[in-house]
Order: structure tokens, then C-alpha cells, then sequence
């Protein structure tokens, strides 16, 4: 009881730096999100019929995701230098694997009876994919990119051990002072607002999903 | 060249083939095809025989390997296949409707597409609803999934209308629906037909659909080679060939008295009497006429009974109770003489009544008569065919 007393006593002294921190956090991830999604759901749909190109793309992407976090954000280093911009390259290509893998599962999912009837009323190909393959893929699409935030959020919380910011500056901020007062309040401030973030997060893309759904295909 | 001779037909395929890539046996073998203006023509055939992709290559879902298409004499082989899809009606088995828009949006697509303005599009959306037997109030906002399998191909049938095409391709239309409701759109199809005169290529497997629906059918082997075409009636009174005499199955005979209709055959000269008359006018009638039976009218002609000689007996109150019923179904001059059958068979006197109009009674058809139509229609038949030889 009393060191939760004590954490929130920690939390309200350095709630100007925790904002700041969130702030950035979001923003880190927010910006990483748009981008690899952007580019992920074009890519997507680029290979989803291509037998040669799909299992390459998705093979790499996969490798990007088991490539340890700490080393992969070090290996840009030496092409971005320090500061956020190694971490957020990462993180874009962590994201890319979800958004890919549901776009191209959405797509496969769409019935090949409701692409037959749009070509044979006379879709070209383009219409066919945005009136059609594109708004019946949506859910699965928005599920990859919620599940790539979520992943973005977590992972963002090393950022500065490339001399990046974030909520991680808590965690950091804990462990180098490990054993003296005070240090795993820092840590639990990272936990809590990293999770807190990752919630509410999830949460707004929730309300975009269910806004961008189109109704006939709600549950 | 002489115009009056041939109508330019709506839609001809000039030795149209299908080779898939890596196969040396076409899909589909140089099939030349005229369908009429109007009509609807079936495919039938087994599975596999290359219907469906005969089908598809009229609206070039599948890129024909060789030959041309015509329609309405314009070579379409070459133009753009998606404005050419959008002057073509596609129904399939499957239907497809787009499950994220409303029924009427779906209904819209290619209006849409061809740049209708938007009261125009609404306009006609509704006016399809309304034809094909939903109410517009009540289904225009709805989504797909909330449709029965048979609401559904309505839908699909209407939105191959949207644009107006003169052309409608269905391939399987009613194949996915429960048997009773298939009888039904089946109908309200060819009603609509009725009034539509669409120009219509119809896929199906099953030849009993075929003879229901076709104008002209045409039956389908192997490579899509057409072994028979013609009308029901004709393909039933004469198959040409033991794959065409296999396809059609037994009961061809029975299925070709769907075509022939009771007026042909009618014989009007039955014994009946009324019941006012006497049991000796009844007796004297079936004396001179020879039959086992007579036919008892009732005060506005209508047959009601069939008596014996013995049922005359407890004299006029004893009429309408006496004998057999002659039963609440009665064949009209337009009927078919497979209902004259159906109702032969559970008749008493193995006759059935024909009525007028007006529901007073005409006469009877026999066995006998059934056959002699039978007949007469296969001797029709066999004439047409030596026709076409000797014309060859």
C-alpha cells in the first residue's frame, strides 16, 4: 500500500516529464503507424496475386519481426545516427508484417463469387479493388494495422537506448539508478503509461475501424 | 445479298475456341452459334462439357483462343471487354452481391458506372425492385446479408437489369435454390421474359429447367459440341442421337405433353346429361354413344359427376350423389395434356373433362387421344429434320 502511495507520489512530481514523454511516445508511434501503413497496404496489394513476389515479401517481413529489438534499433544507428530516427526506422519495418499479412489476407477472403460479379458487370481492375476487394478487406486490414500500433508502443520503449525519447526515459531512467530510491517507481511510470497509451491508442483506432467499416458488413 | 432472307442474328459465334494454356484439348471447340433476337437460348449439357465457359466467352470473362464474336453483327472480339460487360447482363449461381453496399446501391453499380444522373439512377433502382417483386420501402436500404438465398438472386437479377442491357447471360441462375422457391423465380422469370424480350444465354445442367425455361436448347457434349438444337417440344419428340436420347432420360415422352396443349385434342361429342333430366334420356345417351360412363352437369354446365348406367337408377334426387366425382380440377382449352394425364389417371372413368371459359363442360380426353398427339408431334418432328437434309 504504501508504494503505491509513493509511486503516485513519484507520478505527480514528475508529471510535466511524464506528458512530455507520453507526447513523444505517441508521437513516435502514431508517425511510424501512418507510414508503414501507407506503405504496407499498397505493398499488400501489390503482391497479393503475384505466386513469386507474396512469399518473398512475407518471408521478410517476418525476418525483420525476429530480429532482436536492441540490435536492430543499434544496426541504424550508423546510417541515421542517434535520436529518435533509428528507433522509428526500426519500428516502421516491425510494423510492416501485421498490416502486410492482413491485407493479403483480407483480399484472399473476399468471396470470388463478388469479384466475378464485379468484373462481369464491367469493374476494370482498379475499380474492382477499390469499390469492391478494398472495402470488403477493410476489417482484417484494420485489425493488422491495430495490432501493429500495439506492437509499435511496446517496442518504442527502447528508443532511448539509442539516444531516442519516449516513456522509456523512465525505464532507462530506473535502471541506471537500479538499487537507490525511487528506481522502480521510474520503471513502473514506463510500464504503466507505455500500457496506458497502448490502450487508449487501440481504443481511437477501435472507433476509426467501426466509423470506416462499411455498415453492411458490420457484426 | 438478300436482307428479308436472315435477320442478323443478336448474338453469333464464329468458330469460338477455348484452349487453356498447357492443355492441348479445348475447353471449347470451334462452336458457331446464332442466338435470335428476343429468345432464350439453353445450354445444357453434363458437367464439364464446357457450358459455363461457353457462356463466359460471350461477355470474354474468358478470352476466347480463337474465333469472333458478334453482336448485333459488331465484331466485339477485339474492344475493350469492360464497357463491352457493361452492355451484358451477368447472373451467376453464386449471385455475388456486394455485401457492403445496400440492395439499392447494388442495383446501381453500372448505372452508376455509366454516368447516370443521380434521380435517374434512383428512379430506376426502384422500378427494379418493384420488378422483380420486392418492395422497394421495404428492401431498398437493406444489405445482402439480410436477404433469403431466393430475395437474393432477385437482386441479382435486377442489378444485371440496371443498365437496360439487351443481353442477359445466366449461368446457373436458380442451381443454389431450394425447389419450391426455383419453381417460382423460375416463373416470374419467364413472365418477366414476357414482357422484357431480353435476348437471354442460360446455363444450366439440368434438363428438366432447360425445357422450362428455353426457347430453343441446345444440348451440349464434350468440347462444348453441340449434338442437338432446337425447341423443347422438338428435342423431346425426336433426339437425335443416343447422347441427346440419354441426356433427356426416360420420361422424355411424358415431359413433351407439357407442349402440347388440350384444345387439339378435345372430343366434344361425350355423352352428358343435366340434372333435370330423366334416367331414360341418361340410359338412351349411353346406349347411342356406346361408353361406359356420362358426364352430370349441373344447372350452369358445369360437370360435376360421372354416372353408370346403374347410378341412373334411383332416378334425378339420387344424381348428385350417385357415381363418381368429377373433382374440382378441370382442364381448360390452353392447358397442358401433361395435366390431362396427371388428372386421367385418378379420373374414374380414366377420362378427363375439359371446361370452357366459363367453366361450362366441353368434352373429354382419352388414353387414346394422348397418344395420337404424341404421335402426330414425333411425325412432325422426324418431318422437320428430313426437311432440313434435303435442304442440305
Amino acid at each position: 500500500m504504501e508504494a503505491l502511495k509513493d509511486w503516485f507520489i513519484f507520478v505527480q512530481d514528475n508529471q510535466d516529464g511524464i506528458i512530455e514523454e507520453t507526447l513523444t511516445h505517441a508521437r513516435m508511434t502514431l508517425i511510424v503507424v501512418v507510414l508503414a501503413s501507407v506503405f504496407a497496404v499498397s505493398l499488400g496489394i501489390a503482391i497479393q496475386r503475384n505466386p513469386v513476389a507474396r512469399p518473398l515479401v512475407l518471408s521478410a517481413a517476418a525476418v525483420f519481426l525476429t530480429i532482436p529489438s536492441l540490435a536492430f534499433f543499434a544496426l541504424f544507428v550508423p546510417i541515421t545516427g542517434t535520436g529518435n530516427l533509428p528507433a522509428m526506422c526500426a519500428l516502421f519495418l516491425y510494423a510492416l508484417l501485421p498490416i502486410i499479412r492482413n491485407t493479403v489476407t483480407g483480399l484472399d477472403a473476399v468471396s470470388p463469387a463478388v469479384v466475378e460479379s464485379a468484373k462481369g458487370m464491367g469493374l476494370n481492375a482498379r475499380q474492382q479493388l477499390i469499390k469492391v476487394r478494398l472495402p470488403l478487406a477493410w476489417p482484417v486490414i484494420m485489425t493488422g494495422i491495430r495490432v501493429a500500433t500495439l506492437l509499435t508502443v511496446s517496442i518504442a520503449a527502447i528508443a532511448p537506448l539509442v539516444g531516442g525519447n519516449g516513456l522509456g526515459n523512465f525505464v532507462k531512467a530506473g535502471l541506471t539508478r537500479n538499487g537507490f530510491d525511487g528506481a522502480s517507481d521510474a520503471v513502473w511510470v514506463g510500464v504503466v503509461f507505455t500500457i496506458l497509451l497502448g490502450l487508449v491508442l487501440d481504443a481511437l483506432l477501435g472507433l476509426v475501424q467501426r466509423f470506416t467499416t462499411p455498415r453492411g458488413l458490420r457484426t | 445479298m438478300n436482307s428479308e432472307a436472315k435477320k442478323t442474328p443478336k448474338i453469333h459465334l464464329d468458330k469460338v475456341g477455348k484452349t487453356y494454356p498447357g492443355t492441348k484439348i479445348p475447353a471449347v471447340e470451334d462452336l458457331t452459334l446464332d442466338i435470335e433476337e428476343g429468345e432464350i437460348l439453353v445450354l445444357v449439357g453434363p458437367s464439364g462439357c464446357g457450358k459455363s465457359t461457353t457462356l463466359r466467352l460471350i461477355n470474354r470473362m474468358i478470352e476466347p483462343s480463337n474465333g469472333r464474336i458478334l453482336l448485333d453483327g459488331e465484331d466485339v472480339t477485339k474492344v475493350n471487354p469492360d464497357k463491352l460487360r457493361r452492355r451484358i447482363g451477368y447472373v451467376i449461381q453464386q449471385i455475388g452481391l456486394f455485401p457492403h453496399l445496400t440492395i439499392s446501391d447494388n442495383i446501381a453499380t453500372v448505372p452508376k458506372m455509366l454516368g447516370w444522373d443521380k434521380e435517374k439512377v434512383k428512379a430506376r433502382t426502384e422500378e427494379l425492385l418493384a420488378t422483380v417483386g420486392l418492395d422497394p420501402d421495404q428492401y431498398r436500404d437493406r444489405f445482402p446479408k439480410e436477404l433469403s438465398g431466393g430475395q437474393a438472386q432477385r437482386v441479382g437479377v435486377a442489378r444485371a437489369l440496371g443498365a437496360d442491357p439487351d443481353i442477359m447471360l445466366m449461368d446457373e441462375p436458380f442451381g443454389a435454390i431450394d425447389p419450391i422457391t426455383r419453381d417460382r423465380l423460375q416463373n416470374e422469370f419467364l413472365r418477366l421474359q414476357s414482357e422484357l424480350k431480353k435476348t437471354i444465354v442460360f446455363v444450366t445442367h439440368d434438363i428438366d429447367e432447360a425445357i422450362k425455361m428455353g426457347d430453343r436448347i441446345a444440348i451440349l457434349g464434350e468440347r462444348s459440341t453441340i449434338h442437338q438444337i432446337d425447341s423443347p417440344e422438338r428435342i423431346l419428340a425426336r433426339p437425335i442421337d443416343d447422347f441427346v436420347n440419354d441426356f433427356i432420360g426416360t420420361g422424355s415422352t411424358i415431359k413433351g405433353l407439357n407442349f402440347l396443349k388440350v384444345d387439339s385434342v378435345t372430343f366434344t361429342g361425350y355423352p352428358y346429361i343435366s340434372v333435370q333430366d330423366s334416367p331414360e334420356t341418361g340410359r338412351a345417351k349411353l346406349a347411342a354413344s356406346g361408353y361406359d360412363w356420362l358426364i352430370l352437369v349441373d344447372e350452369d354446365q358445369s360437370p360435376i359427376r360421372w354416372l353408370q348406367a346403374k347410378d341412373l337408377d334411383g332416378g334425378q334426387s339420387t344424381y348428385t350423389t350417385a357415381g363418381e366425382a368429377v373433382g374440382e380440377e378441370w382442364l381448360r382449352s390452353e392447358s397442358s395434356l401433361f395435366e390431362a394425364l396427371e388428372l386421367m389417371v385418378q379420373s374414374a372413368a380414366g377420362l378427363t373433362v375439359v371446361v370452357d371459359a366459363n367453366g361450362d363442360f366441353q368434352g373429354v380426353v382419352s388414353m387414346g387421344d394422348l397418344n395420337k398427339a404424341i404421335r402426330r408431334a414425333q411425325r412432325e418432328a422426324q418431318r422437320h429434320y428430313e426437311d432440313l437434309e434435303a435442304n442440305l
